[in-house]
């Protein structure tokens, strides 16, 4: 089958994109959509042009690398499919596709359909984690978890930070991603010591790096290639309410010297 | 070439015990004067960096990928053993012992085995208390299954994502510590050259991958975690960034590099489509819990699986070795692939595949139940191959997928060379010729969590304390030499692309140094990757600029890599007369084609030292002494 690609090509991240026109022909159907960028590129590099930089890495739909938007989408036509696990037989013969990188003000381009995720580490940083210094842990099942809650955990768990979520929002949000890691380590008994500090960090750092507001379109879940679920944005909702009420009456309590 | 493995005296399941009793220790005011380098973000290194900064070193850590989340570690998919005994099926620390130095097929060293067992406990309780979300039972304990050839359940595992997961425990420890300002964290930057100063690691040489620019990075000691080198072979389940550049700089500075013909090709992975294919996809071997392997019994039998009746199918697994079944070991079960295959009797296009049949399992337990086991590995197999295998039967076929082999440490984790340590796949230590399903997490936390913690400090307090400048001449002669080699890679201008290279040698490994490897075969090779090295070196093309992001310079950098290593794991092949584990010479093989051991010539390890360019490595052995197992023939009949 034959393709015409319409590509992002952008030099740095001060240099001004433009769109550039290249040509799959004669690619199979069975091939995953990267191995025909693969073909592009050496293409490109055998006529001495730059190959397309795109990001990818364990091209099992597992490391988040990966991610572009094809014609409007996020990781492309098909649900619950990151860019590298998607396959010709996807498209049709003779389709146009318009490749472009995450567009949001949180990540900047890098180059051409690369953008720079840093953002979602640093709100990790703020609380995205439980405190446990290695070596001094108890025995694994000293503290049983309900099933039921260890398994929306993990399905909140699930999330590859590729950053589709915020690509698909018209705000340009995270709530999605910073939703799931809150509601993963919420679920958890061992969360719930720094829960509510952990919601209002993450949350406060989110806004502080130019992610915009949630204003539940939902588009992030549709995008979402492991169909993470914007309920656990509503849990997300409940913890930051409930930090920023005990947090006034904590501090009267250490005012009293109290804690 | 020192090869004193610094193993403790005493019985073996007192060696760690008394060891870390008599380790030195570093005082706690003292540790944030120490800076510590560690390459790599996987579950060893993000484990390793962890712990350290938690302890109070200072450290600054360093990935590829453009988060440490993205480690390879990421795709793990079955689970992670450990000795817990929650099934109470008799599982014991001994035991799991034993099975990883008998799975290794005699050629691992009996401490470090022990070690790994005895602290594989304390990893679960430290995930779970990171909150990893393992599976669990109704009554809210946790869950294990029986995992590549196991006879007990000691397999924790969080859907089929347990690496996944694993690591975003770690990554997420070593956040906290980027919060605390412990850790420094470079992503998107990647080792290009070890410094030694006065014999000791000192540094490193790093390649900003946005910018281009060449930094060097200073330390009292430096950790590399950099994961395996599978993708020497260019098709393999590895992520496609994965590479040796870092260990093959420390071997050339004079690390001893360990059984580099030790590596594992994975029975169960997705076979070649065709021409382009640019990676395989492991299908995860629990699928062997349930699904049966077979092929039909005549040659070229292309009807469809569906047509063909019961007895003219071949379940040559357990056939040939029905106490095992189709739970026998990785290698012994890639071999039988490739052997039916190469009968003439394999499926799929190119007749490169074999059968993994769920009717039987589906019949008994119902689709559900399959569907809850496996759906997401269901799932996956029917996007990449369009196929649904509740309907028709998987095809699978082996694929390069981790290495055994790494470079040499001692019982602490260090290399040849003093002050660089070595941790997870890319050292040698545990797994023999052979590894065993799950124990490679295993191993990356235990180095990572509770290993490294403990013997860098008695290192580090051993050490006198001398700052190195950076402008230290073996600084900038390390700087200087990774940009010469840019600029040679730059400015070659020829005709091939740094991928064209790859996958030549890639099928050259893989016909004569993968699955079955013979004297002819290996020393065609020999003779062909100089001339395949030499033309890369004459006829390379890589596009833009050195100071820019610029992923055909990284690719090319790698290859040419891969391309010594390729020629270092064919000499190691070469050299090791016997077949053992992953590692099989078909001139040592029984009558009925097993793998034939000669404990008498080949009971060490083969260490391998850099002499220069252009001249013979020397090969090296440190002896492998028995004292608690009796070194018998492996057999899963
Ligand atoms: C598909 C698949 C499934 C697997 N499933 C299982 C399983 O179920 N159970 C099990 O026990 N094992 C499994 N394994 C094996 C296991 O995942 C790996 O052996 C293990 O995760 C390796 O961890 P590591 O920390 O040593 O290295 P990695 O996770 O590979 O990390 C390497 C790190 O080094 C960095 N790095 C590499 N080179 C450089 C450089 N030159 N400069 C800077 N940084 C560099 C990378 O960025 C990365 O951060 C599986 C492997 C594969 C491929
Ligand atoms: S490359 Fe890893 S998720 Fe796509």
């Amino acid at each position: 089958m034959n393709l015409t690609l319409h590509v992002w090509r952008q030099k740095g991240p001060r240099e001004r994109g433009r769109f550039v026109t290249y040509r799959a022909t004669d690619v199979s159907a069975d091939m995953s959509f990267l191995e025909m960028l693969d073909v592009v590129n050496e293409g490109l590099l055998l006529k001495g042009e730059e190959p397309i930089a795109f990001d990818h890495d364990c091209r099992e739909g597992i490391c988040g690398a990966c991610g572009m938007v094809i014609n409007g989408r996020p990781h492309g036509p098909k649900a619950r499919t990151t860019t590298c696990q998607l396959h010709l037989r996807s498209f049709r013969d003779g389709q146009e596709l318009w490749l472009e990188p995450w567009r949001s003000r949180a990540f900047p381009v890098v180059k051409d359909l690369i953008v720079d995720r840093g953002a979602f580490d640093r709100v990790i940083q703020a609380g995205g984690y439980i405190s446990a210094a290695i070596g001094s842990a108890p025995d694994a099942n000293a503290v049983p978890i309900r099933k039921e809650n260890a398994d929306l955990a993990m399905d909140a768990a699930a999330c590859i930070g590729c950053g589709a979520c915020v690509a698909a929002c018209p705000n340009g949000s995270a709530m999605l991603f910073t939703a799931a890691k809150i509601s993963h380590l919420g679920l958890l008994a061992q969360g719930q010591p720094e829960r509510y500090e952990r919601a209002a960090a993450m949350v406060e750092t989110m806004d502080a790096e130019g992610f915009g507001s949630c204003t539940n379109h939902n588009e992030c879940e549709a995008a979402c290639p492991k169909g993470i679920s914007v309920a656990f944005i509503a849990r997300l909702n409940a913890d930051f309410v409930r930090a920023r009420l005990t947090e006034g009456r904590r501090l009267e309590q250490v005012g009293e010297g109290g804690v | 070439m020192n090869l004193d493995a610094r193993i403790p005296q005493g019985p073996l399941e007192q060696k760690w015990a008394r060891h870390r009793a008599e380790l030195k220790l570093v005082n706690p005011a003292n540790k944030r004067k120490y800076t510590v380098l560690m390459v790599g973000s996987g579950l060893a290194g993000a484990g390793g960096a962890a712990s350290m900064a938690e302890l109070g070193y200072e450290v600054k850590c360093f990935c590829y990928q453009d988060s440490p989340r993205r480690a390879h570690s990421i795709a793990a998919q079955g689970g992670i053993n450990a000795a817990k005994n929650y099934p109470n099926d008799g599982d014991s620390v001994y035991r799991l012992f034993y099975d990883t130095v008998k799975g290794g097929d005699f050629r691992s060293r009996e401490a470090n085995v022990y070690r790994l067992a005895e602290v594989s406990v304390n990893i679960i309780d430290q995930c779970v208390a990171l909150g990893v979300p393992f599976a669990r039972e109704y009554g809210g304990l946790l869950a294990n299954r029986s995992f590549g050839g196991a006879q007990v359940s000691r397999t924790f595992y969080a859907r089929g994502q347990t690496g996944q997961q694993l690591l975003l425990g770690a990554y997420q420890a070593l956040e906290r510590q980027v919060a605390r300002g412990k850790v420094e964290m470079f992503p998107r930057h990647e080792m290009q050259e070890l410094i030694v100063v006065d014999g000791r690691a000192r540094g490193i040489v790093v390649r900003d991958l946005v910018t281009g620019e060449l930094e060097a990075h200073l330390g009292d000691a430096v950790c590399l975690a950099t994961g395996g080198y599978g993708n020497v072979f260019f098709l393999s389940t590895n992520a496609k960034g994965c590479n040796t550049t870092a260990i093959w700089r420390a071997y050339k500075h004079g690390a001893g590099f360990a059984n580099p013909a030790f590596t594992q090709i994975h029975p169960t992975c997705i076979p070649v489509t065709g021409e382009h294919q640019s990676k395989l996809t492991l299908m995860s071997e629990s699928l062997r819990n349930d699904g049966r392997i077979w092929v039909p019994k005549k040659q070229g039998d292309t009807r469809p699986p569906a047509e063909i009746p019961e007895d003219e199918r071949d379940y040559y697994l357990e056939r040939m070795y029905p106490s095992f079944g189709n739970l026998a070991p990785r290698d012994i079960s890639s071999r039988a692939a490739k052997r039916v295959c190469d009968e003439g009797r394999g499926v799929g296009p190119g007749g490169q595949g074999v059968y993994l049949d769920f009717a039987e399992a589906i019949g008994r337990l119902g689709e559900d139940a399959i569907r809850e086991k496996y759906g997401n590995l269901f799932e996956m197999y029917e996007r990449i191959t369009a196929e649904n295998p509740y309907k028709v039967p998987m095809r699978i076929y082996p694929a390069s997928h981790y290495t055994m082999g790494g470079l040499w440490v001692d019982y602490n984790l260090m290399s040849t060379i003093p002050g660089l340590f070595v941790l997870g796949e890319a050292n040698f230590s545990d797994h023999g010729a052979n590894r065993l399903g799950a124990s490679a997490l295993m191993q990356g936390l235990a180095d990572g969590y509770f290993v490294i913690p403990y013997t860098i400090g008695d290192y580090l307090a051993r050490t006198p304390r001398h700052s190195v400048s950076g402008d230290h001449p073996a600084v900038r002669a390390a700087v200087d030499a990774v940009r010469a080699r840019i600029a040679r890679l730059m400015g070659i201008k020829g005709k091939r692309t740094p991928t064209s290279f790859y996958r030549e040698l890639g099928s050259l490994l893989w016909e004569r140094c993968g699955m079955s490897r013979n004297r002819a075969g290996l020393e065609e090779a020999l003779a062909r990757i100089p001339v395949l090295r030499e033309a890369f070196w004459r006829d390379l093309t890589v596009a833009g600029e050195a100071g820019e992001l610029n992923q055909s310079l990284e690719l090319a950098g790698r290859v040419a890599d891969f391309l010594e290593l390729g020629e270092l794991m064919v000499r190691d092949a070469l050299a090791r007369e016997e077949s053992c584990g992953c590692h099989f010479r078909e001139e040592y093989q029984t009558e009925d084609g097993e793998a034939r051991r000669d404990d008498a010539r080949f009971a060490h390890v083969a260490v391998w030292e850099y002499t220069g360019e252009g001249r013979a490595p020397l090969r090296h052995e440190e002896p492998l002494t028995y004292e608690s197992v009796h070194l018998a023939t492996r057999s899963y009949k």
